[in-house]
Order: C-alpha cells, then structure tokens, then sequence
C-alpha cells in the first residue's frame, strides 16, 4: 500500500471506530441508563412500571418493617410531598437508619419500590449529591411553610 | 516552621516550573541550546516538591492539629500507619502527591532521558513544567494544604474509617503514579510535535515510562477491585463506579498506546496515531483525576462536593487538552508515515488492538460521563451502570481476547504463511471448553458461557510464540507479552467462574444453627462485643465445613466514633478452587443475625489473572532496561579497551 493511501485507510479506521463506539454507546444508554426519582415523581406517575430506576428520599419514622425470614425489609421513603413503599432482600447499609437521606436502586413493581441495592450515607461528608439538593429542597420547603 | 518550609518550597518549586517554560519557549525560538540548566532546574525543582510533600507527611505523622488539612482529615487516636498515609487521603494532600510525582517524574527525565534529540527534550522538559505549573496554582491559590488553624484545636476530626485501611495507604499513590507516568509520554509527544522529531528513537524514549505507567496502573486498579470486594462487603469485584472507571479509561488508554508504541519504535511508522494516544492516555489521567476530585459524581468513593474544585481542575484540563489537540492538528498533518505495511501484518493486527481499545475506552467514557451532561443539558437525573457497561463492553473486550492470540503471531509489515494452521489446536480447545459448558451447565449465561470458551482457547494461544524456539533464548519483552496475555486468559476464566458458578446464602441465623452455601456447612457459634483502637465492633464466630476440616471465620461489623461511621468486615477464607465469602449483619428482635455468605468458585483467579499481566509488563520493562545498564557500565570506549 502507498504512504498516502495507508494514511488515509488509518484515518478512515479510526473515525469508524469512533462512529461505532458512539453509536453502540447511544444505543447503550437508550436502553439501560436509569432515572433518577423522587416519590413525588413516582405518585405523578413519571416512572414507568419495570424500569430501571433509582428513588431517592427519607426513611420515613416509624416505616421499617422486617419480614419473618429476617433478611426482608419494607420502609417507606418520603420526600415530604408523597411517599413510595419500597422492598429489599439484603443487609441494609451502614448508617440506614429511619429519619435519615436513602436512594434505592432497582425497579417499580405495582406501586412498590424493588429494591437490589440501597445506598445511605456512608458518613458524615457522604452525601449521594442527588440527595444534597433534595435535602435543600426540603429545608427551603419548610422554611417557607413557616 | 515545618508547615511554612513546605509552602515555601512550593512557591520556589512554582518559579523554577515557570522559568522551565521560559528557556522551553527561548530554546524553540531560538537555536540557543538550554539543555543543559534545563536539566539542573527539573532536577532541582523536583527535589523541592518532595521536600513540600516530606513537610506535609511529618506534621501528619507529628498530628499537628495547628494545621487546617490534619485538624480535618486525622486524629491522634488513628494508628500511626494511618496517620501518615492520611496525608493523601483528603483532597489537598493528593493534589500535592501528585504534583510532587510530576515533578520528580520531570527530575528523572531531566537525569537519565539520552535517546531523543536535545531539542525534543527540552521541549518535553518544558511542557512537563507547563504541567506542574497548573497544579502549583491549584494548591497555591484554591487548596493551601499547609494552611494554619488559629488556635489549634485539642485534636482532629478524623477520617472515613472505610478508608483506615492498609489499601488507602498504597492504592492512590500506585494509581498516582501510574497517571503521572502517562504525563511524562504527553510531554515527549507534545515535545516531538513541536520540534517535528517524531521518530523510533522518541518512542524508544517513551516506551519505558508507558510500561511502567502501565504496570502501575494494572496493578493499582487490581489492588483496588480486591479492596472494594473484600472491604465493601458486598461480594463483588467490579462496580462500574466512575471512580474504578476513571482508573479504567487511563489503562484502556495505555494499553493502546503500549502497542502502538512498539509499532513506532520498531518500525517508525503509526506516528501521528502513537501522538495522538499519547495525548488521549494522559487526558484521560486527567479525566480520572477530575471525577474523583471533584466528587461530581455519585459514588461510594466520593468525597465531599466542592464546585470550585472541580471548575479549576475542568479548566486546566480543558487548557492542556485542549492545546495538545491544536498542536496536534497544526503539526499532525505534517508528520511523515514510515515504512509501509500490508493487510496481513503485525502492525495491522496492532491497529485492530488500538482501534477496539479505542471503542472500549469511547464506550466507557460516554457511559460515564453521560449523566453529567444529561443533567448540566435538562436538569434530569440518571445514573448508568453494570448493564450498559457489561452488554456493551463485555462482548467487545471478548473479541479482543480472540485477536491478542492471533496478533502476535503475525511478522512486521508482510505475514504470507499459513498463520492460522497454528491456531488450529488453541481454537479446537476452545469450541470444547465452550461445548463442555452447554453440555455441563445449560442454563449458564451467554457472556460467561462465551468467557470460559475465549478464556480456554487463549491459555494456548498465548503461549504460541514461544512455541518453536528455545523459551529460554525469547527476549525478555517476549516472555513479557506471553505473560500479561496469558494474564488475560486468567483473569477472564476468574470472571466467568465467577459468574456462572457463585453461591449467595442471606439468612438469619440464631447462635447454633446452621446455614448451607456451596458445598460448606456454615454455623453460627457466638456473636460477641469486641473493641479496638478507635473502633468497637460485633464480631460473629462462624464455623464452617465441607466434609472434614472444620475452621473459624470471624466476620465484624465495626463502629466508628470520629466520625460516627459502621462498616462491615468481611472474613474471608481462600481455598485453590475458590473463597468463602461471610459478612455479619444486624441482630433481629429474637436474637437472630443476618448473615450474607458467597462460595465463589475461582474468583482470585480475576486478581492472580491482574497480577500476571503486571508481571508480563515487569519483565518486558526489565527487558528494555537492561541493556541499557549494561551499556552504561560498560561504555564504548571501555569496553574497547578491556
């Protein structure tokens, strides 16, 4: 092959290469990427049924259940405007406690929240950003309430 | 006065980076030759930063609570190792570790580097202070990390106790390291792209510090899934968290230009492309650097949110980048291809290496950084994660596995034999593998039903190039690359193993019973109250047994008081085929606990795989140094007359 003609087959590879990585990645995350929600959205009927998501709010008082097999939980997350039962098979994290910032990841099954995973602060300076704001929210909320 | 030398030798180390800049811009000019003070003040402005950054570790280690950054980030309760190392645990202490990193990195350059023209190496010099530079400023003008607490506080506040770990003290400064060693190639690229001295002996230049940047970086991101599986306790070795994606897109990065750069040193062609890696490889160190520092994204590494942080880092990365790529594109078209090649030929199968890379690395970045623009565009909140990441990445990353057996096999610029009669018995034992599994285990997925049969067939495949000659007489840059891709058939073999043949128990369990997972019997004996130095914890007794040879596992959740933390400790027992996995819960209103237990078939075979493609890395460095020793010891003059 020519010098010139090489150059021009490695310049046309490596644009094809960009194109696929951009159009599978566009595909990708039509599919799979998940939203984030709050339980007002999901009583707005935002999210729809199965679909990945994530939910984020607080452990309402008062709400944590266990079932008789010890490893199910049920609790409900507010965020002051509406609340979404919400269930989880597992240990829950360090630091989920009731009156505390919890998002679950998982799906919306029949108006119930499924959760695979739930993520609580970590510590006192961890904070999922998501819930950064909404606990703002809440506190401009209030603060106008008053 | 401790605190007080380091940020003066900070502000010295700022000028020397800046007068580097000045004789870098005088020498292009110009003809006038500065190699020589350029050399004296890398060196020099090397030795202040590790002076600044010594300053730092010992009023850590002397818990000098005067200081702002120790007040907020350590306590004098913390175990000393700890306290240490929790100077680059925090944001100001790592920026510092990595400037200082940068620096020395220009040091060595400066000392050893004598295989590029005077010119190139002063320009890579020169853009190597350019780097450092911004990140003087940073710390200077936005993150101080010398500065002072009036009056100092009794005692500090402590640090996130899922950090006290022996894999906080080595896991960033590898991965630092492995970063900045990326620098050192951006600044010989953007050197050669300025002189126009793009050729074998700049990539030979290069070549060493992207091994071992690469090494580094390996190693880094194995060490840190191991401590995310066994300190999260959450049985997995791979989250898709964009701070493990921000170390993984360097790597994909290096990988690339690893190959590419062979391919420049070997046979001077692929300049323009082995540039532009080298460009991409290091911004994607900045990239990384900017996700987890800025803590922009959600994550269960994430530290505290600080825009402003995050808005200079941007800027800087934007700055750098962005003036690579226009010195790129002025300069990239000018550059002459080398030696031609054909369809069939080792550097073909290089570029197909590069270009998958390329669409793994482009895949990754979109998916990471996707949610950010998403909500910087509509304000909607998403998060992507092992779904899109495992549909899209696993299949292609499978597909390079294939072509790592072929590409070696393959001669420089023209293969006419019959290349593919070698793969034949590699290809017969993995079709076998991959009918075994359907036979064996039907209802397995696809992806490591695929693993096991890709895994199979390249264990043999990658030992072909030493297949028909004497092992012992193969250079030592060949053992290296048989190695790492053998690493390669390892690690994928652990993962599908752990894929398709994991075990997860979640009950509760009163003292006494028993719990089945795999082929172990698991039984509670006792859970008991146990203290340590700045923690107390619930640690459970498990006994647990196949058959014979019962032993103990002790898993704990642990309090922490500053600052008010819990984390489970996993216990975790390794066998030859596999890991007994046990996490201890919370205790129920009968006095039952929840306990988590994994059997996990093979999975250390994902850290030995990590491991052995950074000893293939290793030996291959091993193999481009030496001779260089060697010729230093022995010069030509002395060896003309010994």
């Amino acid at each position: 092959m020519k010098p010139k003609n090489q150059r021009l087959a490695l310049v046309s590879a490596a644009i094809m290469a960009l194109l696929v990585a951009v159009l599978l990645a566009m595909w990708g995350l039509r599919s799979q990427a998940s939203f984030f929600y709050t339980p007002a959205d999901i009583a707005a009927g935002k999210a729809a049924n199965g679909e990945a998501a994530r939910l984020g709010g607080m452990v309402e008082k008062g709400s944590i259940r266990r079932e008789p097999d010890g490893v199910t939980i049920r609790f409900v997350l507010t965020d002051g405007r509406a609340t979404t039962p919400v269930v989880y098979r597992g240990i829950v994290p360090d630091l989920f406690r009731e009156g505390s910032g919890a998002v679950a990841e998982g799906r919306l099954q029949n108006g119930t929240f499924v959760a695979d995973t739930i993520l609580a602060k970590h510590d006192e300076r961890y904070m999922p950003p998501e819930l950064g704001n909404l606990a703002a929210e809440h506190k401009a909320g209030k603060t106008l309430e008053k | 006065m401790i605190a007080e030398t380091g940020l003066a030798a900070l502000w010295l180390a700022a000028g020397l980076a800046a007068y580097q800049f000045v004789l870098m811009v005088l020498a292009l000019r110009s003809d006038i030759a500065v190699t020589r003070p350029m050399r004296g003040v890398a060196v020099i402005q090397g030795v202040l930063t590790l002076l600044a950054f010594g300053m730092l570790l010992l009023v850590f280690a002397r818990s000098d609570m005067s200081v702002a950054l120790v007040f907020e980030n350590s306590n004098s309760a913390k175990p000393f190792i700890y306290k240490v190392a929790g100077a680059w645990g925090n944001h100001e202490g790592s920026m510092l570790m990595w400037v200082t990193i940068l620096a020395i990195a220009g040091a060595f350059v400066a000392l050893f580097s004598r295989r590029t023209g005077e010119r190139t190496l002063t320009a890579a010099l020169g853009s190597q202070a350019v780097l450092a530079l911004g990140f003087y400023a940073f710390l200077l003008v936005a993150s101080n990390p010398f500065a002072r607490l009036f009056p100092a506080p009794p005692d500090g506040q402590g640090l996130n106790p899922l950090l006290q770990d022996p894999g906080l003290a080595f896991h960033p400064p590898t991965l630092y390291l492995g970063y900045v060693g990326l620098s050192v190639a951006f600044s010989f690229a953007v050197g050669a792209l300025l002189t126009g001295e793009v050729d074998s002996r700049l990539a030979r230049a290069m070549r060493p510090w992207v091994l071992g940047a690469w090494i580094l970086l390996t190693l880094g991101i194995t060490a840190g899934s191991y401590w995310a599986y066994y300190e999260l306790g959450w049985g997995g070795y791979w989250f898709w968290d964009p701070v493990e994606n921000a170390s993984l897109m360097p790597w994909l990065a290096a990988t690339a230009l690893l190959h590419s750069i062979n391919v420049l040193a070997a046979r001077g062609a692929l300049k323009a492309w082995t540039m532009m890696l080298a460009v991409i490889a290091f911004s994607m160190s900045m990239v990384g650097t900017f996700l987890v520092r800025s803590g922009i994204l959600t994550s269960v590494h994430a530290f505290a949110i600080d825009p402003q942080r995050g808005t200079f880092l941007l800027v800087l990365l934007a700055i750098y980048v962005g003036a690579a790529f226009v010195l790129f594109a002025v300069r990239g078209a000018s550059l002459k291809e080398g030696t031609p090649f054909e369809l069939v030929s080792r550097e073909s199968g290089l570029v197909v290496n590069n270009l998958l890379l390329s669409v793994v690395l482009g895949i990754v970045f979109l998916g990471t950084l996707y949610p950010l623009f998403i909500e910087a565009l509509s304000g909607e909140k998403l998060s992507v994660g092992a779904p899109y990441f495992n549909a899209l990445a696993g299949p292609l990353a499978l597909l390079l596995a294939i072509m790592v057996g072929i590409g070696p096999l393959l001669r420089w610029r023209r293969e006419r034999r019959p290349v593919f009669g070698q793969l034949k018995i590699p290809a017969l034992i993995g079709v076998s593998a991959l009918v075994m599994t359907i036979l064996a285990a039907p209802a397995m997925h696809i992806l490591p039903r695929l693993g096991f049969g890709v895994a199979a067939y390249l264990i043999a495949a990658s030992i072909l190039p030493l297949v028909g000659r004497n092992p012992l007489r193969a250079p030592l840059a060949t053992w290296g690359m048989v190695v790492s891709h053998f690493g390669i058939a390892v690690a994928l073999s652990g993962m599908a193993a752990n894929a398709a043949f994991s075990s997860e128990r979640l009950a509760i369990a009163k003292p006494g019973e028993i719990l089945t997972v795999g082929p172990w019997q698991v039984q509670l004996e006792s859970v008991t109250p146990t203290a340590g130095k700045n923690w107390t914890a619930n640690e459970a007794e498990l006994r647990a047994s196949r058959g014979q040879g019962a032993f103990t596992l002790k898993p704990e959740t642990r309090y922490y008081s500053d600052p008010p933390t819990e984390t489970n400790e996993s216990a975790i027992r390794t066998f030859w085929n596999g890991q007994l996995y046990t996490v201890v819960g919370k205790e129920d209103a009968s006095g039952a606990w929840q306990l988590r237990l994994w059997w996990k078939p093979f999975v250390t075979l994902i850290w030995a795989g990590g491991a052995l493609i950074a000893i293939g890395g290793a030996l291959a460095l091993l193999g481009r140094l030496l001779p260089l020793l060697r010729r230093r010891r022995f010069p030509e003059w002395r060896r003309r007359y010994a």
